[in-house]
């Protein structure tokens, strides 16, 4: 077990750590964005923002192809930003604009962009494994070297009965899903210990016969190492593998949340825990990069989520004439 | 042009067959549709043709492999999926409902989804209340998705190529008391294209609109009112979403009265949609009598077989009906 924490902590090539770095950033000023135009009442419907959670899915996309299918989550806009959405086109979404990356039709909860394999967030939660498991079918009936599906899915989802079935399917099918729950602690306000027996999710995979492993998710070299080695095992042909991401969700759960159900003392705890804020003291401490490098790409992240939010108002809405189209191929 | 005889089971492997031959994406996945060829032998012989790499066996878990089916078609493939019972679409819903015929529209128009969900729908097998439902009605309230259901063997095979080779989700009901009906096919490849009705008896004096397992019925029904001068029309729609609205027009703008048939239950049923097309169109003002419905009683369906044949329209319910029509 020293060994593998050991292997976990091992830094990645600067490269890999600079877009680590850039994407926890952008994911994080968008979302803060997101919250300051829903205040201003200039989102329409509802988002759920996952401030706080950054590492999980910079982390583990970093340690992924680009061919890789991905599934996100509601939560997912930090996964899309790290998959290589185009933010214009997502904040465009988010703005309901005809420039979204769905041109409007889905939003917050249903961003994806399958030109880069990224088939998005779903406002169903346990479908997008079900689904995880088909890419994978495709890639493994197609026998595309190298090649696998990755669905995030959230703490809650992991009692769903979908979850199971397509953990049962790919594990008796030996397809080549990487299964990476987000346990962010609360389904919506129900603190984990309240909807399952035993919190290790990890333990969820022992009945499917698949490894597992359970990691610091605000860590975000430790999600990427172990999200590295996992990846090998499943693109190696072995079958799928769980690994489950501890982490905190920072902000509410949507706009409805008046955090009625954790005390501020445990929020400021967490925030304490940021993983923005522990990698750049890595960072820095092991003079990988100084502190005025970190400052200009994060300042470059900011002015490019402003931008974002320019394109986005300055798009027009979508047009009614449009709107029966796509609804049928 | 050269036929044969086929019954509706042969019908649906023979075009399962034919569009696997052309098309290395086409695979199935089911429940016990392997060896044991699906509950109702419809796969019989494709696990010799095909193997079991484009034979799938699943698990006994809806979800999972109907899930999958959509995963598969995002990615390119074109998945035929087999429900055993169309009952079982309630354990997976949500897939039906919320995902496949969702996806293409959330995500802008940039993803397709080509996959058949084929299943077996219908009463009359003593199979009870829990296999023996008609849920077509439901299915065509959900915008993405299409919905056929064939009446006769020729029907079954040019519509499943159809289906298979169409980029949407398509449902695809079977009758299951129509697995051994049999009927003529051409030797030579077809294709009906969906959302074609079919006159399946031409008439002047009533229309009857139906589908499915009542067109046999429907038909008997109109040998039946023939004796009593009765010129009755059958029209089969054969696909209710895309619906063949000219043609339900059409016929009863001929014939100025129209009797609705269908299996499921009454209330609610897809006889309200066709009377309102009626109603909303020119053919209204054609009408010598009220548009009138015919399905099952509001009741689950019954073991019984007495009590099972009291649920459902039969040759003499339709007889009467047209009838009282007249």
């Amino acid at each position: 077990m020293t060994d593998k924490k050991k292997d976990t902590q091992q830094p990645a090539s600067k490269e890999l750590m600079m877009t680590m770095w850039r994407n926890m950033n952008l994911a994080r000023n968008f979302e803060e964005r997101v919250q300051w135009l829903f205040s201003k009442g200039l989102v329409h419907g509802t988002t759920h923002l996952g401030i706080g959670e950054e590492a999980t899915a910079a982390g583990t996309i970093a340690a992924t192809k680009p061919d890789d299918y991905v599934f996100g989550t509601h939560r997912g806009h930090s996964q899309a930003i790290a998959k290589g959405i185009n933010v214009k086109y997502m904040m465009a979404e988010i703005l309901a604009r005809e420039t979204g990356v769905c041109k409007g039709k889905g939003g917050s909860m249903h961003i994806a962009d399958p030109d880069i394999h990224y088939f998005g967030a779903d406002g169903i939660l346990g479908a997008s494994a079900v689904m995880s498991v088909g890419t994978a079918l495709a890639i493994k009936k197609r026998k595309e070297p190298d090649r696998i599906s990755l669905v995030f899915f959230g703490d809650g989802t992991s009692n769903e009965g979908a979850t199971w079935e397509a953990m049962n399917l790919a594990a008796v099918w030996n397809l080549p899903v990487l299964f990476v729950c987000v346990n962010n602690t609360y389904g919506m306000s129900t603190p984990i210990a309240d909807a399952m027996k035993d919190t290790d999710i990890s333990k969820r995979a022992y009945p499917f016969d698949m490894p597992a492993r359970s990691i610091d998710g605000n860590n975000v070299l430790e999600v990427y190492n172990t999200i590295k080695e996992a990846r090998e095992y499943v693109a190696g042909g072995n079958g799928p593998m769980l690994v489950v991401e501890n982490t905190y969700r920072i902000s509410g759960h949507s706009k409805s949340d008046g955090n009625l159900y954790r005390t501020k003392e445990e929020i400021n705890a967490w925030k304490e825990k940021c993983p923005i804020k522990a990698f750049r003291k890595y960072l820095t401490e092991n003079g990988f990069f100084t502190e005025e490098e970190l400052d200009a790409v994060a300042k470059q992240a900011a002015e490019e989520i402003e931008a974002a939010e320019e394109f986005a108002k300055n798009s027009p809405e979508p047009s009614v004439d449009d709107l029966l189209n796509d609804v049928y191929a | 042009m050269a036929m044969k005889e086929l019954t509706y089971a042969q019908a649906i492997n023979e075009a399962m067959c034919e569009e696997m031959e052309r098309d290395q994406d086409v695979f199935m996945m089911g429940e016990d549709i392997a060896e044991y060829c699906g509950a109702f032998g419809v796969s019989r012989g494709m696990l010799e043709k095909f193997g079991k790499e484009r034979i799938m066996n699943t698990p006994i878990a809806e979800q999972s492999y109907v899930g999958a089916a959509i995963g598969a078609a995002m990615a390119g493939m074109r998945p035929i999926v087999e429900l055993m019972f169309s009952d079982f679409m309630c354990v997976c819903f949500d897939e039906l409902v919320n995902e496949a015929p969702k996806m293409r529209f959330m995500f802008g128009g940039k993803v397709k989804v080509p996959m058949v969900m084929r299943t077996a729908a219908g009463a009359g097998t003593g199979a009870a209340a829990q296999h023996s439902q008609s849920l077509e009605a439901c299915l065509t309230h959900f915008p993405g998705l299409k919905v056929v259901v064939p009446s006769t063997p020729y029907d079954a095979k040019g519509l499943l190529k159809t289906a298979i080779r169409d980029d949407n989700p398509v449902m695809f009901l079977e009758q299951k008391t129509l697995y051994r009906t049999k009927g003529m096919v051409p030797e030579e490849e077809y294709t009906i294209p969906l959302g074609m009705a079919d006159v399946k008896r031409e008439g002047s004096d009533l229309s009857i609109i139906t589908y499915g397992r009542m067109v046999q019925m429907s038909l008997q029904a109109a040998e039946e009112l023939e004796k009593d001068g009765i010129h009755v029309e059958v029209v089969d729609l054969r696909s209710l979403l895309p619906l063949d609205t000219d043609a339900i027009i059409h016929s009863v703008k001929k014939t100025h009265r129209a009797l609705i048939v269908h299996e499921a239950v009454q209330f609610g049923g897809f006889g309200g949609e066709i009377a309102g097309q009626i109603a909303d169109s020119e053919a209204f003002y054609y009408l010598d009598a009220p548009i009138r419905r015919l399905g099952a009683l509001s009741c689950p369906i019954p073991f019984n077989p007495n009590l099972e044949k009291a649920t459902f329209p039969t040759v003499e319910k339709i007889v009467a009906q047209a009838k009282s029509l007249m």
